[in-house]
């Protein structure tokens, strides 16, 4: 794992937070849209919130298919999965939102995921069509005996 | 009545997200590390090579599925109980089908890691 993978998974986490929550924000601005009324959703786009939330989202998803090109999905997933703690953080600091301790019970459970899956591989499945992971080309031995220790 | 309408959206929601990730995840191991190809090849290359995986474009339409079957699921259910239950069923489908699809090794660590998350992020809507 280089610097500029740990920066891609870092994106991946801020702009889907970013972007949800920026969304959110120009979507209550606007007020309900009927699902009759088509052009309402097109407008939407004209609220600054809704149209930078949009790209925060599409950086969001650029960063995600980049991370799923050198990374497997079960160490992306856990891995950006502070996002849900951003969401609450956010809240906090925004709108004052008290967090009762089960989130707090939440927020560290997440927490305890992100490190027990980032300490792992990033990869460990071989496609053939697919180039190694820097990692494993450097150095396969320690890769695998990596792996083995995880296997249960 | 209702409860039922809401866990049908939760097991569609759950199924069609579980679809696109495996499906996004498989087009981009077929693609490459793309970090790689925009520093030899340049963007366009990753782009075309990109739009040249036609699971890439089944991979997103599972996506909106998801998303729309989310949008059903929050006007028949409550929205405290569809999004953290389909979220943190999403996590641990993911790593059953990236185990029996992808060929990860899914170990130990990773399955503690995934049940964490899943419970952490249902704790989190309480």
């Amino acid at each position: 794992m280089t610097t500029r993978k740990y920066l891609v998974l870092a994106g991946v986490t801020v702009f889907s937070t970013l972007g949800d929550s920026l969304l959110a924000r120009g979507m209550k601005q606007i007020g309900g849209i009927s699902l009759h009324d088509f052009s309402g959703l097109l407008l939407a786009i004209l609220n600054p919130w809704v149209s930078v939330g949009i790209l925060l989202l599409l950086a969001f998803f650029a960063s995600y298919m980049s991370a799923l090109s050198w990374a497997d999905l079960t160490y992306v997933l856990p891995a950006t999965s502070l996002s849900y703690v951003l969401v609450a953080v956010i809240a906090q600091v925004r709108f004052h939102e008290q967090i009762s301790p089960t989130r707090w019970l939440g927020i560290a459970l997440i927490a305890a995921g992100v490190g027990f899956v980032a300490a792992g591989p990033a990869v460990t499945s071989s496609h053939p069509a697919s180039p190694a992971d820097d990692f494993e080309r450097n150095a396969p031995q320690r890769h695998a005996s990596r792996e083995q220790e995880v296997q249960p | 009545m209702n409860g039922l309408y809401a866990w049908t959206a939760i097991a569609l929601i759950t199924l069609a997200a579980t679809t696109g990730d495996v499906l996004l995840a498989f087009s981009m191991k077929r693609v490459g590390d793309v970090g790689e190809i925009w520093k030899t090849k340049g963007m366009f290359a990753v782009v075309a090579r990109i739009l040249a995986t036609p699971t890439f474009f089944l991979g997103v339409a599972a996506m909106a599925v998801a998303f729309y079957s989310l949008l059903f699921g929050l006007s028949w259910g409550n929205l405290s109980l569809v999004v953290p239950a389909s979220a943190s069923l999403t996590f641990v489908a993911n790593a059953i089908a990236a185990r029996i699809f992808l060929h990860e090794r899914v170990g130990r660590r990773r399955w503690i890691a995934t049940l964490l998350v899943g419970a952490g992020v249902a704790l989190m809507a309480l």
